[in-house]
């Protein structure tokens, strides 16, 4: 009877501990989730920061200012443009332009 | 159990039996108390004393859920939230030293006495600065003063400017749709705020979740049709035109012929959406949708339809328009120019009032009224924009047939600019309605059958005169691409009286390309251009060109004009790959 109680008691003991300790990694834990939480945040912030940069950068006016005063970029006219078509059912015959 | 109060005799004669009783009788009473009290605590006000407990460290905070982004069809942000903080206090519990509102004041850019005004107000909640930057706010925090808050808010950014703010609206500073697609698309938009239940420490730090009151959804991106390079070049050459013909406003749309989808769509004057400053009520207006005018000569190519349809007329039967004048009960109508009798072809490539007249009073107003009807004249678009107008097409058993002459040239009806581009895609395709949309679409769209095949190819061809050197939309020609288009000049009604005025114009172009195999409508109105020019053929077509022209570079179409730079690859094994 006595054994019973001591063995009682000490397990009593133990899952005292071991709450106190439990409790405490996940107050441990959750602080750490916290802290993610806070960084995911903060990331959020400077993505969308970035994106927001991102596109202004790369608004049509500026990149086409850009292309023709300072690169001296033109778009070529049609007419010098050549188009090659790859078409399956075309076969080109010896003499033929178009 | 044994008793363990055993008085010896000796004791027990030295102290009075009574004080003993009265030790006793004493514990139990306080006993009782204690039992009594405990009960009362524990059993009859547990609920109270035990939400007054959780209330002094358990807290509700709320999880504010970023709106969605608004994305061009390419990805592109159009329309993105970014998250600020408000400033708020609770001037019931500010206490602040002067040197700390000196120090707040410096910070957020609000006056001493104005945070002071604010404090003494006596209400319970008061925004100090709404909006600013984190890492400003972050400092705030630093001063540590006592009843001063931070809000997390969104703020709501257009990177691309006054290029796309007709199309996309704008929101209020809560976040709330208030025009455009904001407001349309504001139920997919915004997120739902989440809520939840914590503990907080005494300095406020949270140390456990009790429970998720609410889970936050966050808003959903709207994936929109539009191409911003395509938008770009449409506003810019609009802009152009308009401030070159020192015009009242202009607008254009441009559609994708297979989809319906609105690959551009912009008015000029536009607004900067991040500017509140530069709005009011008259430059926030998207044009192309909310407004209608009446369409003028762009109209044309539908009553000549009807009338192939039904079998009154073919593309080279020839109307007698000598003299260039017609009389009808009181009215005339007149051309720009007499140039003999024409064929029906030649009536759309010269715009012959007089022609499209007599075309017109061949049809029973029924029959007219009809197909004008099923090509989504007189009803909204779906396209689901708000205030979206429906325009104006009355009832057929109205008509005088001085109405039904002049509406055959697009007087006494009116259309939006985009419901003329659409009604365009019966000819672009071989006679069918395309839905239109502003959503991605991507796949081909079903439309509505209006008018046969043959028709709609012989409308095609006669619009591909109209731009010919000798028709009057030559100026909308493309190197390397075949067009067709119609140009429209409408005089302009009074606002507050009836008729016309004789010197104000609206002068439109609506044309597709390629004329092969059509991809793309575009639609221009150019309002009250005063720089001298006013026919749709010289004020609006040469924007149809250049926009054109960039768009179909821009959507990689390979060309169909008399142009001989088309190789066709005879090396096809190399390329199989790379498609």
């Amino acid at each position: 009877m006595i054994k019973l109680n001591i063995f009682l008691f000490v397990m009593l003991v133990i899952c005292g501990l071991g709450i106190v300790t439990a409790r405490y990694e996940a107050r441990k834990l959750f602080m750490e989730q916290e802290k993610g939480q806070k960084l995911t945040e903060q990331l959020e912030i400077e993505w969308s920061q970035l994106q927001l940069e991102q596109s202004t950068l790369a608004m049509s006016a500026r990149v086409e200012k850009i292309a023709r005063k300072e690169l001296g970029m033109v778009t070529p006219p049609t007419t010098e443009n050549i188009l090659v078509i790859h078409h399956p059912d075309y076969t080109l015959t010896p003499g033929e332009t178009e | 159990m044994k008793v363990l109060f055993n008085p010896s005799r000796k004791t027990a004669s030295l102290i009075p039996e009574w004080r003993s009783r009265l030790v006793l009788g004493f514990l139990l009473t306080s006993l009782t108390i204690l039992i009594s009290r405990a009960v009362y605590l524990q059993a009859l006000n547990k609920d109270f004393l035990q939400q007054q407990g959780q209330s002094r460290h358990e807290r509700v905070i709320k999880q504010n859920m970023q709106r969605g982004n608004i994305k061009d069809r390419n990805g592109e942000i159009l329309a993105v939230s970014a998250p600020v903080r408000s400033i708020w206090i609770e001037p019931e519990r500010v206490h602040a030293t002067p040197e700390q509102i000196k120090q707040l004041a410096g910070l957020i850019g609000v006056k001493e006495a104005v945070i002071r005004q604010r404090i003494d107000s006596g209400k319970k909640f008061v925004y100090l600065r709404r909006q600013l930057p984190p890492a400003l706010a972050e400092k705030v925090t630093e001063l540590n003063i006592k009843g001063v808050n931070l809000k997390h808010e969104f703020y709501r950014y257009y990177p691309a400017r006054e290029l796309a703010a007709h199309i996309l609206g704008f929101t209020d500073i809560d976040g709330r749709g208030q025009e455009g697609v904001e407001l349309a698309w504001q139920d997919m938009l915004t997120g739902e705020d989440g809520k939840r239940r914590v503990i907080k420490d005494r300095i406020g730090r949270i140390v456990e979740d009790v429970e998720q009151i609410q889970s936050p959804k966050p808003g959903q991106d709207v994936i929109l049709s539009i191409d911003s390079k395509i938008q770009y070049l449409a506003y810019r050459e609009l802009a152009r035109a308009v401030k070159k013909q020192h015009a009242k406003t202009g607008s254009i749309v441009a559609l994708d012929v297979r989809t319906g989808e609105v690959l551009a769509m912009a008015n000029y004057p536009a607004f900067n959406p991040n500017q509140r400053s530069s709005m009011n009520n008259e430059v926030i207006r998207n044009r192309v949708l909310v407004d209608t005018f009446e369409p003028g000569s762009t109209l044309k190519p539908f009553v000549v339809a009807v009338a192939m349809e039904t079998g009154r007329i073919t593309p080279d039967t020839l109307m007698e328009t000598s003299g260039g004048k017609l009389k009808i009960g009181r009215a005339v109508i007149h051309d720009v120019r007499d140039k003999g009798n024409l064929t029906v072809s030649q009536v759309i490539q010269a715009s012959s009032n007089v022609g499209a007249a007599k075309i017109a009073l061949l049809l029973p107003p029924k029959t007219f009224w009809e197909m004008l009807n099923r090509s989504g004249f007189g009803a909204e678009t779906g396209i689901g924009f708000p205030g979206e107008a429906s325009g104006r097409l009355r009832a057929y058993n109205t008509w005088r047939p001085i109405e039904q002459a002049t509406m055959s040239y697009g007087h006494g009806i009116s259309a939006s600019l985009m419901q003329l581009a659409r009604a365009y895609t019966l000819f672009a395709t071989d006679g069918e309605l395309k839905p239109v949309t502003l959503l991605k679409r991507d796949m081909p769209a079903v439309g509505q059958k209006v008018i046969s095949r043959e028709t709609a190819q012989s409308v095609r061809k006669m619009l591909e005169l109209a731009v010919q050197p000798e028709g009057t939309g030559s100026s909308a020609r493309i190197s390397g691409y075949r067009v067709a288009g119609k140009t429209g000049t409408a005089h302009k009604r009074f606002k507050d009286r009836k008729g016309y005025a004789k010197d104000r114009y609206i002068s439109s172009f609506v044309g597709f390309a390629p004329a092969s195999d059509p991809r793309v409508i575009i639609a221009i109105m150019i309002d009250e251009p005063s720089g001298g020019n006013y026919y749709g053929g010289t004020v609006a077509a040469p924007v149809f060109s250049r926009v054109m022209e960039g768009t179909l570079r821009i959507l990689n179409i390979p060309f169909d004009g008399p142009l001989g730079n088309l190789v066709i690859s005879p090396v096809r094994t190399e390329l199989e790959d790379k498609g």
